[in-house]
């Protein structure tokens, strides 16, 4: 009986994990059908639609575009959210709270919402809808991620560390840029790592706020979606995975070197 | 153990005196809780002292305000006659320890011991030499290039020492540095850093809330409660003379005996317990009548079992015979005088071995050194 019931249990796991990846999966394969159209399971092996895909303009366009707009939007996240993140960890003041809600509130405002109401904004404010928009806008998304990274980063920092820097006579710049600063680098960079990969992957807010010029890479996708069916969206979904699991694997190696350093102090 | 007063000066290249630190009538609050409330203290140039007392009684606070990482709502601090009130702790030259050491994690053992001689930008040489130094005196030489987390707790505690002293700081903080360490190493410790602290003449101030530490570490101790100092003395004066009922219970073991008062005479009163009379202070009884109950304080060591001859303050049936290497305990149940167990300390190598449980003892009181409170 046990036995069965093992079985029976191993078998669930295997079906519910199965389960998570066969998108991934059946993408893949069908990425590699030398046929003109999406099906599954493929009949012809090839890497025809990978070059396709790599070929066509609108697609390295979204890449670039896409780049260009995920290094800013993050950069910016990052030093705006650690500058709040240091303001709430250390400083008591009024409406402490008030502020902490609305910098999270991105997550609960719809992506189509804060794409919206950047878009009617840029609109009667009279901007082109340039990169500054669509950085603006990813800014408000990947924000609260950002925040939320660098917060528990100076929460974990063990505020004595920055007491004896200082009685062993380092000025606050000195104590920042020598202690705190090295401490919390794991949680910049991971913040920074999460809001990128969320920005470069964000599309019902930049469906609103590109133009063909500026256009990210989900929006190009959803507009060859919308005229042609052939198996290079599934190529570039196996590019992206491909691409997002190495970034994560970097981002994993320097977090486990986080552990090596040390850094955690619960208070 | 009774150390000399204030241990002869060997820095020496600092001004200003006998008095390493003044803290004058010195208040802190955090918002509506008062940490430190109007407190004075001098601190003598070279001594160890220790400030003893229960958590929340703002010794804490007061170590945080001479080093700097706080600033008090009202009094003066001054270190080696300079006033630092407001002076900033990066410019107050304090060396401290913390509990849990503080190292830098993501430096080697030379990156912090050599941190605070990097921002006074001492030359390459002699931080070479100082770095050295500081090292071979907390007998750390060769470990340089480890992390932190590769060291052990003891040796992390020494790092600290080392990167607190290599500056030469007019006054040395430690933290409660030895709670978190094992026993064994604790004792070894806290010898140690006693030796250090006498060859260097360094001004420590150490805070604690183990009073056997405190006992056997300091040249004076300040007992705080309540963000006050309830009395500053030798620990020998401490113990056998509290100033008020919460150092007598505070610092030691002691039992608690219901006895009368019978007379006053100036500075002397007499309290009678059983067929035995005491001699105690008159300045701890205020407001207790003659005639009345009050709580007689006295060591374990003090008291005894009677001798069939001997005065006996009371009778009591033994509970418990606990063995402890150099002395043994007994608890003593006796109820006519005292609602808890009495604790007699026996040392082991006395020839007669002290009566088993069950036995009915007469209890003896030795020596002048009890002391009572008016009856809580």
């Amino acid at each position: 009986m046990p036995n069965l019931l093992r079985l029976v249990g191993g078998a669930t796991v295997t079906a519910i994990l199965g389960f998570l990846l066969l998108p991934a999966v059946v993408v893949t394969l069908a990425a590699f059908n030398s046929r003109a159209i999406l099906s599954f399971p493929p009949e012809d092996w090839s890497w025809r639609w990978f070059i396709k895909a790599i070929a066509y303009d609108d697609f390295q366009a979204g890449v670039r575009n896409g780049l260009i707009v995920t290094a800013w939007a993050s950069s910016i996240a990052l030093v705006v959210g650690a500058a709040f993140a240091f303001a709430l960890d250390r400083y008591e003041f009024r409406l402490k709270r008030t502020l902490e809600t609305v910098l999270l509130s991105p997550l609960v405002v719809p992506h189509f919402t804060i794409g919206l109401g950047f878009l009617i904004l840029a609109a009667q404010l009279g901007f082109a809808r340039g990169y500054a928009v669509v950085v603006a806008c990813h800014v408000v998304l990947v924000l609260p991620f950002v925040l939320r990274s660098v917060y528990i980063s100076l929460r974990n920092l063990d505020p004595r560390l920055e007491l004896a820097a200082a009685s062993l006579g380092a000025p606050p710049d000195r104590v920042l840029i020598t202690v705190t600063l090295p401490l919390l680098l794991p949680g910049l960079v991971s913040g920074w790592m999460f809001a990128a990969i969320l920005s470069f992957n964000e599309f019902t807010a930049s469906l609103f706020v590109t133009v063909q010029r500026t256009q990210t890479l989900p929006v190009a996708l959803y507009n060859y979606v919308r005229e042609y069916a052939d198996p290079s969206m599934a190529a570039i979904s196996v590019m992206y995975i491909v691409a997002t699991a190495t970034v994560l694997t970097l981002a994993n190696a320097f977090l486990g070197l986080a552990k090596v350093l040390n850094v955690e102090h619960p208070r | 153990m009774v150390s000399a007063p204030a241990a002869k000066t060997t820095s020496g290249t600092h001004g200003g005196g006998q008095v390493a630190v003044e803290l004058a009538s010195v208040t802190k609050r955090f918002g509506k809780i008062t940490a430190l409330d109007d407190v004075s203290l001098t601190v003598r140039r070279g001594e160890l002292l220790t400030l003893l007392g229960p958590s929340g009684c703002g010794k804490t606070t007061l170590l945080h305000l001479v080093a700097g990482f706080l600033m008090p709502d009202s009094g003066e601090i001054a270190i080696d006659g300079r006033r630092v009130t407001d002076v900033v702790a990066y410019r107050r030259e304090i060396g401290i320890m913390f509990q849990n050491y503080a190292l830098f994690p993501h430096m080697t053992v030379a990156g912090n011991v050599g941190y605070g001689l990097r921002m006074r930008r001492i030359a390459k040489p002699e931080m070479t030499r100082r770095m050295a130094d500081a090292l071979a005196l907390v007998k750390l030489a060769g470990l340089e290039d480890r992390k932190p987390r590769q060291l052990s707790g003891g040796q992390q505690q020494r790092v600290a020492l080392a990167r607190a002293l290599v500056i030469r700081p007019r006054v040395l903080l430690l933290d409660e540095p030895f709670s978190a360490l094992d026993r064994n190493l604790r004792g070894s410790m806290q010898v140690e850093l006693k030796e250090i602290q006498r060859k260097l003449g360094v001004t420590t101030i150490f805070v604690t809330h183990d009073q056997s530490e405190a006992l056997s570490l300091s040249d004076r101790i300040a007992v705080m409660a309540e963000g006050r100092i309830r009395q500053l003395d030798t620990p020998h004066e401490v113990y056998r003379h509290p100033a008020d009922r919460f150092v007598a219970s505070f610092i030691g073991d002691a039992n608690v005996l219901r006895a009368r008062l019978e007379r006053i005479e100036g500075s002397v009163a007499t309290v009678v317990l059983g067929a035995a009379r005491v001699a105690v202070p008159t300045r701890t009884l205020e407001g207790s009548a003659v005639g009345g109950a009050v709580d007689l304080f006295v060591r374990p060591e003090d008291v005894r079992v009677a001798a069939p001859d001997a005065v006996t303050a009371a009778h009591g049936i033994v509970a418990a015979q606990i063995y402890q290497g150099g002395h043994i305990d007994l608890y003593v149940d006796a109820p006519e005088v005292s609602s808890g167990r009495i604790l007699l300390r026996v040392p082991s190598h006395e020839a007669a071995s002290p009566p088993p449980p069950g036995t009915r003892i007469g209890i003896a009181l030795a020596g002048d050194v009890a002391i009572a409170f008016r009856s809580a």
